[in-house]
């Protein structure tokens, strides 16, 4: 007895819809077992990463200012992925748009530079992360060079490049000699939505970015290229599609939203620019834009759940001295189990029984 | 003299572990698939191989706690790139996602704690022997392994039936499937291999490199070692070279950083990682006739009844 699989004859819709459920389901029945076995009460570590962080108005707060660069990351690496353009140096893109923001910020800083700079800040800092993205599509297009590990290596540089910046040159003299820009004037930071809260025009834009991809994905021919070209790549070429326009467009575009988030948390929540601004977004973005199935409303939900668990993972490990690593061990499982369930819209089991097949076929 | 000899040694010792994660994933690219979880399942070995070292005190068992934990992962991964046919690339991802959280937890313990580092081969006379002395009679066992490791794999890929099969699959499924090979079982196999020598790798860096555990030790090692196999054309041959030269860059930043050039250290760390671009960049310019890679690199196979 053997189980294989077996190409459905058309995708099931039912199964589209409901995967994203079940890999929750299957990866909060794994994340009960690895609590058991780090000695915590399983049922007490879950409500403190799903429930207790919905519970007060700071928390949610907090879960909109993480879902923000998540959404706007993972929209980009959607159109991409759509596209079979494999861009997964996302994290770079962030850190190099919020150097080039940064930029102004701190060329303005004490001066009476009036309200152009922060809307500077976000065009540079768009405009740097396009940039940046574009060495790996470029590479891809012209060379045949790998997207994949070349955008991967640029993390590692735009890390070094910001580890530099606020070590060297634009170390806050008056920090006590710690790696960090002096805090931003007021004219470089993003404005708040709320008085005295934490919600900022970030999460504004982010839902503009959600929007704006819903209309190009979906009623536009550009969309219509994109999802063309990813699916059905020789179909593309015979429709005159040009493919390799297409991976330079769309790793601009990701490239400017993650520039873009990284701007605006740099000039928003933290408020200086300084090593460790990003929890890994980049990566994490990977996981939203599979979770909420490429697509922009998906994508919305699957950040706004993933905020949920680097909050809720905050809390339980003040609440319950759960590693933070936990969260990355949740994060990991989720994409797979998705990853897994994703499968079966294409896919179903069958058990088969060689032998008794070939007994017959000899008999 | 002695510093030249040093230089060898380290940049010895900085290529192992690149050249032992990149032999595994040759071998599993040769197969047709695309393990991007290298780095993963090298971060996990590290983590593993300390704690194994750590608990008993033999480096031995440390190393092979490391493959055992590198195999555990690719197992994940090829439960759901062949079993499930699921996109290679995401899985991949995935894979180094959950690795890097895993290691973090296993390791949580042992952060802080340092391990006597593999012995170092001692041959009296041999060893002494001025300036190739060291060199070749006087490394620790990974180094003489990984020679082993990569001589092995080219003798089983170009001179085995069963390496000529594995090429098969790798270049041609359907084919190979058509002939009656089991073509899921084999890089079944292949992808264990590749979590077996990354596991090992990882192993290397807390066990002979730097005598303790720190998260994300591993540093980007595994990506480093998937261009490897790009730049070595996924020739057995190549790899060593290129492994080598890897190592050389690696080592002659942290010398010129020693030295005081006037460079900023931030941007002598960079090297490894932009040479590894523009590697990737000239190699695959040069390449325009045809491509070297396994045809069927990275293509889901679900073999029809």
């Amino acid at each position: 007895m053997q189980l294989v699989l077996e190409k459905r004859t058309e995708r099931s819709n039912t199964i589209a819809l409901v995967s994203p459920l079940i890999a929750i389901g299957l990866t909060i029945a794994t994340m009960t077992i690895l609590f058991a076995i780090l000695g915590k009460n399983p049922l007490l570590a879950l409500h403190a990463y799903f429930i207790a962080p919905l519970t007060d108005g700071y928390s949610l707060q907090e879960i909109a200012v993480k879902a923000t660069p998540l959404v706007m990351i993972a929209i980009g690496l959607a159109l991409c992925y759509l596209a079979n353009a494999w861009n997964i140096g996302a994290e770079g893109q962030f850190l190099f748009g919020a150097v080039a923001g940064s930029w102004i910020a701190v060329k303005t800083q004490g001066t009476d530079a009036g309200a152009w700079v922060l809307p500077a800040m976000l065009v540079l800092a768009a405009a740097a992360g396009a940039l940046y993205a574009l060495i790996p599509a470029i590479c891809k297009v012209k060379f045949g060079a790998s997207e994949i590990l070349i955008s991967l290596m640029l993390v590692y540089v735009a890390d070094l490049l910001l580890d530099y910046l606020v070590r060297g040159p634009w170390r806050d003299p008056n920090g006590f000699n710690f790696p960090t820009t002096a805090e931003f004037d007021s004219v470089a930071t993003v404005p708040l939505l709320i008085e005295g809260g934490r919600l900022h025009l970030g999460s504004i834009i982010a839902l503009l970015a959600v929007a704006a991809a819903a209309i190009l994905l979906g009623r536009t021919i550009k969309g219509f290229e994109i999802r063309v070209v990813g699916a059905a790549p020789r179909a593309a070429r015979f429709g005159g599609f040009n493919a390799n326009q297409l991976i330079i467009l769309t790793f601009a575009v990701s490239g400017a939203l993650a520039g873009l988030a990284g701007i605006i948390e740099v000039a928003g929540p933290v408020g200086h620019l300084q090593p460790g601004i990003s929890p890994g977004y980049g990566f994490t973005a990977i996981i939203v834009a599979f979770l909420g199935r490429l697509n922009p409303i998906g994508i919305l939900i699957a950040g706004l759940f993933l905020a949920l668990t680097f909050i809720g993972g905050e809390q339980a490990q003040i609440a319950m001295k759960i590693p933070l690593d936990v969260t990355k061990v949740f994060q990991g499982m989720l994409l797979f189990f998705v990853l897994a369930c994703d499968s079966l819209i294409l896919y179903r089991f069958k058990l088969v029984f060689p032998n008794r097949q070939v007994a017959r076929g000899a008999g | 003299m002695e510093l030249v000899e040093a230089i060898v040694l380290s940049v010895l010792a900085a290529s192992t572990p690149l050249l032992i994660a990149a032999t595994g994933e040759l071998v599993t690219e040769r197969s047709g698939v695309l393990n991007l979880g290298v780095e993963g399942m090298m971060i996990v070995g590290a983590a593993c191989g300390f704690g194994g070292a750590w608990l008993t005190g033999s480096i031995f068992i440390g190393a092979l706690f490391g493959i055992v934990a590198g195999t555990l992962m690719s197992l994940i991964f090829a439960l759901m790139a062949l079993g499930l046919a699921v996109n290679q690339v995401a899985t991949g991802l995935a894979l180094t996602i959950l690795g890097v959280g895993l290691s973090g937890l296993i390791g949580a313990g042992f952060v802080g704690e340092r391990l006597t580092p593999a012995a170092q081969l001692y041959i009296p006379g041999l060893t002494d022997i001025p300036l190739i002395g060291r060199v070749l009679f006087g490394e620790d066992a990974f180094v003489y392994f990984s020679i082993a490791l990569i001589i092995g794999v080219w003798w089983f890929l170009y001179r085995t039936r069963a390496g000529l099969i594995l090429r098969a699959c790798g270049d041609n499924h359907v084919s190979a499937h058509a002939l009656g090979y089991p073509v899921l079982r084999i890089r079944t196999f292949a992808v264990m291999f590749g979590g077996a020598c990354a596991g090992l790798a990882g192993a290397y860096l807390p066990l002979a490199y730097t005598p303790f555990f720190i998260p994300g030790m591993t540093a980007g090692r595994g990506w480093i070692a998937l261009a490897l196999v790009v730049f070595a054309s996924w020739r057995p041959g190549r790899l060593v070279v290129g492994a080598y030269l890897f190592g050389a860059v690696t080592i002659l930043q942290l010398h010129a950083q020693g030295w005081g050039v006037g460079i900023p250290s931030q941007f002598m760390s960079a090297l490894p990682y932009l040479a590894t671009v523009i590697v990737l960049v000239l190699l695959s310019r040069a390449r325009t006739g045809g491509s070297t890679a396994p045809a069927a690199l990275g293509t889901v196979f679900v073999p029809d009844r």
